[in-house]
């Protein structure tokens, strides 16, 4: 890729400010707009920005498709455990509110909501950053 | 106990979670990923047949998501008719999932096995969640999980124009999601709910308005696509046909069911019986319409050269039964429709698992391959003469049950003529499946002394697709026999369907 020092220095710039305001989505989820879809989106951007600049082999090298493939994994297990966990206390899928009471921590129900989005938002950017990858990839090396 | 009450959403979330499970294990052995694809249908098939004995015996099964009530929460429902439909596609999820093991490695390029099975998953689980969700935009989320990965499944096959079928199944199942995903718009605005029970509710009040009626319109035409209705047919015979066989199998019965129910439920359930009778009178134009599907999708059927393509195009024709009872909307003619699904699962499985045998075993599904192929295969082919027979409806299998009570509907509404042409809908069957009979077992290749078949050195297939294969040969004329268990099931289903239960 043909070097620009603009496009360069403003994406090493702007980067950082990207993911913190992923994650900011993210967490903010559980008390208003926001939440892990869209975070995610906003992470993955990030990467999107990065494949741009950087081009695709300089990214790939920092996380291949095997960590994003584990990503999306972790992303989604999160999501199910926490559902699952609160069938231990006898509540429906995702009824959290059940966890709460019985544990008597306060605030528990939107730490866990919390949880729950950060595992939307690891998947859905992993998998938004799979699609980039798939789609700028001539064929080559692929791991 | 408690877990029983959780059953519904273990149905999807942990079949999801062994979804994951064969894409992380499939980087490390590929050989592990069959048993897990293996075990989680057993487990679904398992639960299924949990919850409808739960629903026989207790009543509708009603599961909230998060603890919220319907209104807001998203909600499962398993009653008579989708305890049915879950049980009959599980179960033909489990004879495919059987078959395919042999039938993929022939036919699916080793790299792709690993997204085959996660894919295959996915159809299923996105199937499964169709049928016990009870809102309509889960409905639509499920139907897109499953239509996505049936896209893909159909191109995973070796044949090079599959990316065509799969292509042109893409398109048309878009515009039917975005036919579908517009209807379920249109319904949310005048009424203010996505929940199928509270639609069912809330909707009488609204029957005049033209933006019902535009729902109702948008919902047929997206799901008369999904199910393959007649003059919206289209995408099917290439993607039955080019697809590969185990996928065919478990296409053409598991998800046109789902389809279809997908349909009977907006009808039925979300639109009552008086809105389609009388506030939108449809029935009568469903009624022309599925006849004419089962004449021209039989006769379609008999021009055919290719026996996939043939019996893809018999299925155009058996949906028409099945919509005939739609038009018909009587108990008994419901009855019958229901029984159908399940019988025309049940042997068109037999059927295309029989065509991808041959396949299997002599590489072509060309119907002038295959002469005296009987001799060769005389299991797969005494298979195919079951299921055919009762594709035709001859007496004791349980192709003849459900167009006995097809017809019965039929003549107890008046429909003379109606019950006419689905008669001589099963006359055509007679020679379309007699076509394959002839050229198998007549049709003998001691005689002919041009061009032998040099693929065929007189050997069935493995056992483990043949027993699918024959065990769903069986269980048609066994089903035909013991009409009165399904018959228990399909009762108040039909009975449910109609507002009555």
């Amino acid at each position: 890729m043909r070097e620009n020092v603009v496009i360069r220095t403003v994406t090493r710039l702007m980067v950082p400010f990207i993911q913190v305001f992923g994650l900011y989505v993210i967490v903010h989820g559980a008390s208003g707009a926001g939440g892990g879809f869209q975070g995610g989106v906003a992470f993955a951007a990030a990467f999107i920005l990065m494949v741009i600049a950087f081009g695709l082999p300089d990214v790939r090298a920092r996380f291949g498709n095997r960590g994003i493939m584990y990503a999306s994994i972790i992303g989604i297990c999160i999501y199910a455990a926490i559902g699952l966990l609160s069938l231990l206390y006898a509540g429906n899928f995702l009824e959290l509110a059940v966890i709460e009471e019985a544990s008597g921590i306060p605030h528990l129900h939107g730490i866990l909501i919390d949880i729950v989005e950060a595992g939307i938002g690891i998947t859905v950017m992993a998998v938004m950053i799979s699609i980039v990858y798939y789609m700028t990839d001539t064929g080559g090396d692929s791991s | 106990m408690m877990l029983l009450d959780q059953l519904p959403i273990l149905l999807v979330i942990l079949s999801m979670l062994a979804t994951l499970l064969v894409l992380g294990a499939g980087w490390y052995n590929r050989s592990v990923c069959y048993g897990i694809v293996l075990l989680t249908i057993i487990f679904q098939f398992v639960v299924s047949v949990l919850l409808l004995t739960r629903v026989m015996n207790e009543g509708t099964v009603r599961y909230y998501v998060g603890g919220w009530l319907p209104p807001l929460g998203i909600e499962l429902v398993i009653d008579s008719f989708s305890g049915f439909i879950l049980v009959t596609i599980m179960f033909l999820a489990l004879a495919s999932v059987i078959y395919l093991k042999k039938s993929i490695e022939k036919e699916v390029p080793y790299e792709k096995t690993v997204s085959f099975y996660v894919l295959l998953q996915l159809l299923i689980i996105g199937l499964i969640g169709m049928t016990i969700t009870g809102d309509i935009f889960n409905l639509y989320v499920f139907l897109e999980i499953s239509s996505i990965a049936a896209y893909a499944l159909i191109a995973t096959s070796r044949r090079s124009y599959s990316y065509v079928a799969a292509f042109n199944y893409l398109v048309l199942g878009s515009i039917a999601a975005g036919f579908i995903l517009l209807g379920i718009g249109n319904l949310y605005v005048t009424t203010g709910t996505l929940n199928m029970a509270e639609l069912a509710v809330l909707l009488p009040a609204s029957y005049e308005l033209s933006t019902v009626h535009a729902a109702f319109l948008f919902m047929i035409i997206g799901f008369s696509i999904k199910a393959a209705f007649f003059p919206l047919h289209l995408w099917l015979p290439d993607a039955y046909t080019e697809a590969p066989s185990a996928v065919t199998v478990l296409i053409s019965t598991v998800m046109a069911k789902v389809s279809i129910y997908a349909l009977f439920r907006m009808l039925f359930s979300v639109f009552t019986p008086s809105y389609i009778i009388e506030s939108f009178p449809i029935t009568d134009f469903i009624l022309i319409v599925s006849t004419i599907a089962i004449i021209a999708g039989a006769v379609l059927a008999i021009a055919q050269t290719d026996l996939k393509r043939l019996l893809a195009y018999s299925s155009v024709s058996q949906v028409g039964y099945i919509m005939f009872a739609l038009g018909v909307a009587n108990l008994i003619a419901l009855e019958g429709g229901l029984l159908h699904i399940l019988g025309h699962a049940v042997m068109k499985g037999c059927l295309f698992m029989v065509a991808g045998a041959i396949i299997y075993q002599a590489g072509t599904s060309r119907l002038s391959d295959m002469k005296g192929i009987a001799t060769r295969m005389p299991i797969s082919c005494a298979a195919f003469a079951l299921a055919g027979a009762s594709m035709i409806g001859i007496p004791p299998t349980i192709g003849f049950m459900s167009k006995y009570y097809l017809v019965l509907g039929a003549l107890d509404a008046g429909l003379w003529l109606y019950a006419a042409i689905l008669l001589a809908g099963s006359l055509l069957a007679v020679v379309y499946i007699w076509r394959f009979i002839e050229i198998a077992y007549f049709a003998g290749g001691d005689h002919g002394d041009h061009a032998p078949q040099p693929a065929f050195l007189g050997r069935e297939v493995p056992v483990s697709m043949l027993a699918p294969m024959v065990s769903l040969a069986l269980l048609c004329l066994f089903l035909g026999i013991c009409i009165e268990p399904v018959m228990g099931i399909v009762g108040p289903a039909a009975a449910l369907l109609l507002g009555g239960a």
